[in-house]
């Protein structure tokens, strides 16, 4: 029994929760079951799914955030993913861009290749976050927290982290059916200008 | 030997507007005349390094990513799932540490496979030097876009002028 489990929601309707909230700005979803639940609930072309390159979503999300300084760009993360990419969250502190929101559905579990243990359940990593240099860091169990969390950090200047605890449940999602060239250029199109 | 300044002027009039990496002492020229310009932005690691020009590019910048060859080992899957499948373009301005086996011991094993590795993942590579200096930047600028994947452009000691001439 893992310590938070069981009070909390699901990553998929955590997800919804944050989807619902988000109109046009660039969300780049991290490999695994992440980019499938994103892909099932809402298919945008705004969405830049991973299928490999696991640790480097926030570093995609920070090279659109630099080149983009007034578009506020979005990532959904996974706690594996932030361990195996955790230089990143320097980078992200030190350099401070005010349009980045790093969003982490923590489920202590490599869900995708059969829920093998993180260190997540010990490392917390929005803390790790926060020393990094992260303006804003909040970490919450619940719907009405992260969407009150979430809307806050909408509205103010960044980097931000927003740290759900999720359980390990996975939605029924299928893999992304698109091409991962065409995934690059309806997301190119989709944040231009 | 080729200028830092002369080098970097190049990359910015083939239109490279984004530059990012880890240092390595054969580009520390390269690197510093970047810092000069205000156009480098460092990273902590090689792939995230990789990732950082993906965003960049995707968002409509023309990068380009500098590392010592060993970053290619750290890097390796970052390019092979994420560049080459996405289609998504990238100058890799690698310095060749440990070639003709003379170098320190870290360096040896990469030094002599370098090239058959990037050959094995199907990413093209070229040495500059100076007497083919046009003809190497005109060939990394041509390959990049049509083939819409990153290419190496191998910086050997002494070809460029580094920070201790």
């Amino acid at each position: 029994m893992r310590p938070e489990q069981g009070t909390l929601i699901s990553r998929a309707q955590a997800m919804a929760a944050l989807l619902e909230l988000l109109t046009d700005q660039p969300v780049i979803i991290c490999n695994g079951f992440p980019s499938r639940e994103a892909h099932k609930i809402a298919d945008r072309s705004t969405h830049f799914y991973m299928i490999g390159s696991m640790g480097n979503a926030p570093a995609i999300a920070l090279g659109v955030a630099l080149a983009k300084p007034n578009k506020q760009v979005i990532t959904f993360d996974g706690d594996g993913n932030v361990l195996m990419g955790m230089g990143t969250l320097a980078t992200v502190g030190a350099l401070k861009p005010r349009n980045f929101i790093h969003v982490v559905f923590d489920n202590e579990v490599y869900g995708t290749t059969g829920n093998q243990p993180t260190i997540s359940n010990v490392v917390p990593l929005e803390k790790v976050a926060k020393s990094a240099g992260y303006v804003n860091v909040e970490r919450v169990l619940d719907r009405d927290d992260l969407v009150y969390e979430f809307k806050d950090m909408l509205k103010k200047d960044g980097p931000s982290m927003l740290l759900i605890k999720v359980n390990e449940f996975v939605e029924d999602a299928g893999r992304v059916l698109h091409d991962p060239p065409d995934i690059t250029r309806r997301f190119m199109k989709a944040i231009e200008g | 030997m080729i200028e830092s300044d002369v080098f970097v002027q190049t990359m910015q009039e083939m239109g490279v507007n984004f530059f990012t990496g880890v240092p390595d002492s054969i580009l520390g020229g390269i690197i510093a005349e970047l810092m000069n310009r205000r156009l480098y932005t460092p990273a902590v690691r090689e792939d995230e390094a990789v990732g950082m020009a993906v965003g960049a590019y995707m968002a409509g910048k023309t990068p380009a990513v500098l590392m010592q060859n060993s970053g290619l080992g750290t890097s390796l899957n970052t390019l092979v799932s994420l560049n080459v499948i996405y289609k998504q373009p990238c100058i890799l301005i690698v310095s060749w540490r440990g070639q003709g086996g003379k170098d320190a011991p870290e360096h040896l094993v990469m030094g002599e496979v370098m090239p058959q590795l990037l050959d094995t993942v199907k990413i093209p590579h070229r040495t500059l030097t100076e007497k083919t200096a046009i003809e190497d930047f005109r060939w990394v600028a041509q390959t990049f876009m049509q083939q819409q994947i990153p290419v190496a452009l191998f910086i050997t000691k002494g070809v460029v002028k580094g920070l201790h001439p």
